[in-house]
């Protein structure tokens, strides 16, 4: 049985039909690459399954229970982790303190006023931060990293939620290829390992074609191919739209 | 019906024609600049004072008028260019606060300036034969001026309209309106059109003040009264509109001129309920846009640390010289040090709010002044003891806040800010208003401790223990999960949500906690006092918070209490040695603003980690 389940997923803007009728599974520990041209409607396509836009018509499933139009605290309740385009962190806090933060919301603890946070979950942090390869900047701030680490510390944040579906917009965005490839692969494995399943938009295609097991390709608000790397390059409709244009190296 | 609704509609107009011409000169400023002008209803009270300096030497014919009141209005634009240069040019970059609390500082200097000038009387201008014509309208006599003050609004709007659509500088403006870092990245000379758009404000609040001559006079209380009215219009119509500040004047006028006939006790409240009302359904006013996203990044808040060792024997030190104090110093300093003792935890109550909470509030006295009055109240009708006044203060302030937060936890930013300003005006309203109960501008007498309380010595103790036993409290708190939690909402909203975190749930219970905490700080200080008083819950009052806790260093926990105690001491050393306290105070803000944006606490905190955090 598959993870998560959206049927008939539907959301216009105005005229404009910014998605029109998605529908796609996902199954645990399995990595699915959302892509499409700009405008294609994968962010609303995520920010619908995300919570952060309500959808016009359509369901989502997470496990059976119905998600749809839930607002983002709920779908986090839920087991749903996300990370952002723009890296979001807690800046006023360090490196391990962000991800304590997370877990400290996990658990439920978050109206305790009265023993310190620093020593909650510090154990637990370390580990999640060794797994994404911060250990050794735990005691950092937030503000220094550089951006591929504060990509690594979304990742590892978005994981204390100990999510069974993992949401990651561009997760890639702004950085150098190498490390492109580096988060993804790192991402691949935690994904197995957990058994997490991560549904990710992606514009670098050497990242989506690496890394993930099926892809979506969406164009115009509707999807228009659905298969792994190879079904996906072969695919004619995809290389009128996508493909075909020249930019198969990456961006758009 | 008709004759009764008929002159006070056309007084309403009249007076949102005023109204109009001071907002239009905010909004505009707003708009392209972002800075929250507090000083500009001090040159609205400018000119008052310049059109009354220049209207009484010239003849008094019509065209003389007009002349002396066009006049009046280029010189307060040139006063506008002058505070825009020397002042704000400085503070552009700075956070919105410390704009705020930079203009504040304009505000005081200009007060004792203008006070210096044109001494403590109040000034009206002789009004010459024409000036005081009627007009029959309705079979009501009504006054000629008001009627020309009616047609100016429309024809102010009207100007402006066309400077705005029909020329290049107009352009410019609306395009950095909308979009201020797009008409930076296209070549536009920012300085020119920054100091242009602050002379045309000046200009239209100097308008304003002198065309409001005849109908009043030129006083001291103009600055703060005429800011608080056009905050209101500015807010309601959306800040940065102009159409919205038409509309918003018309709203407000005409229900302050029907309010002052049918609720006479509460024309003030019910101003301001129409605020929080239209915040409420309209989060960025009436004709507003939201807020474009500033592109540039903020500067990320520092990373909060336990204190060093050394800081907590510091702190130690302090406590145990503050407790042993009554041994070693005379009755007058031990009332200045209660004083501390109150300020400190007011400070430290604010910091709650503005520093983890992100919320910053230009109301806080409200809390304060609640409080205050709970236990007065409580004492006049019951009797109620100290001690159960004391316990009651917070009570009463944590409710009230309770049901505010409702209102203010879904806002954000500049109209967050401005709700709890409408607030505190609405509880000083009420307590200033409502002389039945509040006993008005006499205040409420004769709150004083039990016998066993009342010497100077076990007061300050009980003050003291109070204060710093509920400081530590509220810094536990903050190194708590939920202060943390409380953080990681203001820090990234987006995330906090994506964690499970109830972001205003978490802002909700911050305003609960720091209100309870104000008003027992606001009790405490009644006590001290001997009674409570609505100045209790003035703006200087809510400003001194905001100085306190920024004087000291917002994003550190013993900035707010290192400032109460400063500005204490500060305070109290220049309301003895100087009449200028005033002016030498804004200067030590400005100063501030511009030299040490993070606060005594912030910058020895920079100097101490220097060097030692990567």
């Amino acid at each position: 049985m598959s993870l998560l389940a959206v049927r008939g997923l539907r959301k216009a803007f105005g005229g404009v039909q910014a998605v029109d009728d998605v529908s796609f599974d996902l199954a645990a520990g399995e990595m699915l690459a959302l892509i499409g041209p700009n405008g294609a409607g994968k962010s609303t396509c995520f920010n619908m399954v995300g919570g952060q836009l309500p959808p016009d018509a359509g369901s989502v499933r997470l496990e059976g229970r119905e998600i749809a139009g839930l607002n983002p605290r709920a779908i986090a309740a839920h087991g749903i982790g996300r990370t952002f385009q723009i890296t979001a962190t807690f800046g006023s806090m360090t490196v391990r303190e962000n991800v304590q933060m997370a877990l400290i919301a996990h658990h439920g603890e978050v109206w305790r006023f009265w023993r310190p946070a620093a020593v909650r979950f510090a154990a637990e942090a370390d580990a999640l931060l060794a797994q994404v390869g911060l250990a050794e900047q735990a005691e950092r701030a937030t503000g220094v990293l550089a951006y591929g680490d504060l990509k690594r510390l979304e990742l590892a944040v978005a994981l204390g939620n100990a999510p069974r579906l993992l949401l990651m917009d561009e997760p890639t965005a702004g950085m150098a290829p190498a490390e492109r490839v580096a988060l993804m692969q790192l991402t691949r494995r935690l994904a197995t390992e957990r058994g997490v399943a991560v549904l990710f938009t992606e514009h670098d295609m050497d990242v989506v074609f690496d890394v993930s097991d099926r892809i979506l390709v969406l164009n115009r608000g509707a999807l228009i191919a659905e298969g792994d790397a190879a079904a996906i390059r072969a695919d004619p409709a995809v290389r009128e739209v996508y493909l075909g244009t020249g930019a198969a190296g990456g961006g758009h | 019906m008709l004759d009764l609704i008929v002159p006070q509609l056309l007084t309403g107009l009249a007076g949102a024609s005023s109204l109009f011409l001071v907002a239009s000169g905010l909004t505009i400023i707003f708009g392209v600049t972002r800075i929250v002008n507090f000083s500009h209803g001090s040159l609205t009270m400018l000119g008052a004072y310049l059109g009354w300096s220049i209207l009484t030497r010239l003849p008094r014919e019509p065209e003389w008028f007009i002349l002396g009141i066009l006049l009046t209005a280029l010189c307060t634009a040139l006063i506008g260019v002058m505070l825009e240069l020397v002042v704000l040019r400085r503070v552009y970059r700075a956070p919105e606060l410390f704009q705020l609390l930079a203009t504040f500082g304009v505000v005081l200097i200009l007060q004792d300036v203008t006070l210096w000038l044109w001494g403590p009387v109040e000034l009206p201008l002789p009004r010459p034969r024409w000036l005081r014509g009627f007009v029959e309208i309705l079979g009501n006599r009504f006054p000629l001026y008001d009627l020309v003050l009616i047609a100016i609004g429309p024809v102010v709007l009207g100007l402006l309209w066309l400077l705005m659509n029909r020329t290049r500088w107009g352009t410019l403006v609306r395009a950095a309106t909308l979009d201020r870092d797009m008409v930076a990245a296209l070549g536009v000379d920012q300085r020119l059109l920054f100091t242009s758009v602050f002379a045309l404000g000046a200009g239209l609040a100097g308008l304003g003040g002198a065309l409001s001559l005849p109908n009043a006079s030129a006083n001291l209380q103009i600055d703060l009264s005429v800011i608080v009215d056009a905050f209101v219009v500015v807010v309601v119509g959306g800040l940065g509109s102009l159409a919205g500040a038409f509309v918003a004047s018309l709203l407000i006028g005409i229900l302050q001129a029907f309010g002052i006939v049918l609720l006479p006790q509460s024309t003030l409240v019910l101003v301001f309920l129409v605020m929080a009302v239209v915040l409420v359904f309209r989060p960025n006013g009436l004709l507003g846009r939201p807020q474009a996203e500033a592109r540039e990044m903020l500067a990320a808040a520092p990373v909060i640390r336990a204190a060093p060792p050394a800081l907590r024997y510091l702190g130690l030190a302090t406590l145990l010289l503050a407790a042993s104090a009554p041994f070693w110093v005379g009755d007058y300093y031990l009332t200045v040090l209660t004083d501390g003792a109150v300020a400190l935890l007011f400070a430290v109550s604010l910091h709650v709010m503005m520093g983890p909470g992100g919320m910053a509030s230009f109301g806080h006295a409200a809390w304060f002044g609640i409080g205050a009055y709970a236990a007065g109240l409580l004492a006049q009708w019951l009797g109620t003891p100290m001690p159960l006044g004391l316990l009651a203060a917070p009570i009463a302030a944590g409710i009230v806040a309770a049901l505010f937060g409702w209102f203010v936890v879904r806002l954000s930013g500049v109209y967050l800010s401005m709700l709890t300003l409408a607030f505190a005006q609405i509880v000083w309203a009420i307590s200033f208003q409502w002389v039945g109960v509040t006993g008005g501008d006499n205040g409420l007498l004769g709150l004083w401790p039990e016998a066993w309380a009342r010497g100077a010595a076990t007061y300050y103790w009980i003050a003291l223990a109070l204060s710093v036993a509920v400081a530590l409290l509220l810094r536990r708190m903050l190194y708590a999960p939920y202060g943390y939690a409380l953080r990681a909402a203001r820090d990234s909203a987006v995330r906090a949500e994506a964690i499970g975190l109830d972001v205003q749930h978490l802002r909700m219970v911050a305003l609960v906690i720091a209100g309870a905490a104000a008003g027992l700080s606001g009790a405490l200080f009644s006590y001290a006092k001997g009674g409570v008083f609505p100045t209790y819950i003035s703006i200087p009052h809510s400003v001194e918070a905001l100085l306190m806790v920024l004087l000291g260093g917002l994003q550190t926990m013993a900035g707010p209490i290192v400032g109460a105690l400063v500005y204490t001491g500060l305070a109290d050393i220049l309301v003895r040695s100087t009449d200028l306290w005033r002016l030498v105070l804004g200067a030590v803000i400005l100063l501030l603003v511009m030299a040490f944006p993070e606060g005594i606490a912030g910058a020895a905190r920079r100097l101490w980690l220097r060097g030692r955090e990567a």
